[in-house]
């Protein structure tokens, strides 16, 4: 369930035609999350599209993941800095709706995040939870579900603080919403 | 623009008031900075203080732009006088202790997580759907935290059981305001806008019964139920909160980081 790019339409061989937005496209997935720099802005499915506006110019749609994070300035930055490194000039344009859903974020995302040591969001995004209910999450480092929550709240807004009753590592995890 | 159907002027007034009481509660929450229980708990005030203040900065921009007249989410949230910020009492009551906080957090976020659903779910702005969609995944999560330290707190020592209790006698009778409309809110209701507060009561009350059985907690009546702050009739913590809250802006006018 990885976000949506849109790219240029492909011709009828398949192949891309607009090579500029093509080139846009690769530099602006290729931006890390300031705060989680393991995973790419596409990894993540905060970057929506990369397109053209009715007037040619391209638009590069980010979405934030928390109503507070206060990455998204440093990230909306970093991606038009990757643009300009590109020699492309784009528009970034900060979009809301629909609400980024941490379901977005890739297959390819979700094993980078367990290899950096933070525990990727298990199941998919709902609303309100149980008090006192626990999810099963497995240590990052040695994949025992054997784990206990230390604080609903970690280093950033987008992650909870574990611990490995196993291995006791703590780890981070990052909060399914 | 969506919202057209409300008049210009109602449709700010609204929004404001909705703007108002998370940035009140974001900043009372900030002010626990360096000084909570434990580093855990230090950190996750910080962090629903944040989701508090960005939800406010979104909906203060979102008002801006239907106002029309240039001012920007600073402008709103810095330059106003204190008659004119539309926040419930709830949010501006001073911390207190640890109890009366996260107390106050489970009776707004009670309230504030279902709204944001209704609103996500019906409202006719666009914008406001999508703020919305994520703030009531925020308030879930706050919901969740706040609500399970008001029952360990209620079920647990001696101390925090009277603590929680003191908490419960001062802050309930400013819950009321919450399901309350303005005669903004009322037009920006009809206007399909915005939900009815007063529809919430029952899943607020059915959160609240539930969450006070487990930390063995009454709810207390009510006598003389506290309201004014939609009308901008603020309590005296008010004014030594904006005092802190405006100082940059106020001595350094249009000062930027």
């Amino acid at each position: 369930m990885s976000a949506p790019i849109e790219a240029s339409p492909p011709d009828a061989a398949g192949k891309i035609v607009d090579l500029e937005l093509a080139r846009a496209l690769e530099a602006a997935s290729a931006v890390p999350d300031p705060e989680v720099p393991c995973v790419t802005v596409a990894d993540l499915g905060i970057l929506r599209s990369v397109d053209r506006d009715a007037d040619g110019a391209i638009v590069v749609r980010l979405t934030p993941t928390y109503s507070g994070c206060p990455a998204v300035i440093a990230i909306e930055m970093a991606v038009e800095t990757a643009l300009l490194e590109a020699g492309i000039d784009a528009r970034i344009e900060r979009i809301i709706a629909p609400a980024w859903t941490t379901d977005w974020i890739s297959a390819e995302g979700r094993e980078k995040l367990r290899a950096y040591g933070i525990a990727p969001p298990v199941g998919a995004s709902g609303g309100r939870r149980a008090f006192f209910a626990e999810d099963v999450i497995a240590c990052p480092r040695c994949g025992s579900s054997a784990t206990s929550k230390i604080s609903e709240f970690g280093s950033t807004a987008c992650k909870a603080h574990h611990r490995c009753d196993d291995c006791a590592e703590p780890f981070d995890y990052f909060k399914c919403i | 623009m969506d919202a057209a159907t409300a008049t210009q002027d109602t449709a700010f007034q609204a929004i404001i008031e909705l703007a108002d009481d998370c940035l009140i509660l974001g900043h009372r929450l900030s002010e626990w900075c360096g000084h909570a229980p434990v580093l855990e708990e230090e950190l996750a005030l910080a962090n629903m203080g944040l989701d508090l203040l960005g939800q406010a900065r979104a909906l203060y921009a979102h008002a801006g732009e239907i106002e029309g007249k240039g001012r920007s989410e600073d402008d709103l949230a810095f330059l106003r006088r204190e008659r004119d910020y539309r926040n419930c009492l709830l949010v501006e009551r001073r911390n207190g202790d640890f109890a009366a906080t996260m107390l106050r957090q489970l009776y707004f976020s009670a309230f504030m997580q279902p709204f944001w659903r209704a609103v996500a779910a019906s409202s006719n702005d666009e914008i406001l759907r999508g703020i919305a969609a994520k703030a009531e995944k925020e308030m879930a999560y706050h919901l969740r935290h706040s609500g399970e330290w008001v029952i360990r707190m209620g079920d647990g020592t001696e101390e925090s059981a009277s603590r929680m209790a003191d908490a419960v006698t001062e802050l309930h009778r400013y819950t009321g305001e919450l399901f309350l409309a303005s005669p903004a809110r009322a037009d920006a209701i009809a206007a399909g806008l915005l939900p009815d507060p007063d529809s919430l009561r029952t899943e607020w009350d059915r959160t609240i019964a539930s969450v006070f059985a487990a930390a063995h907690l009454t709810i207390p009546e009510v006598r003389v139920p506290q309201k004014g702050g939609r009308d901008g009739r603020h309590g005296e913590d008010m004014g030594h909160l904006l005092a802190e809250l405006q100082f940059m802006q106020r001595a350094y006018p249009g000062m930027s980081w």
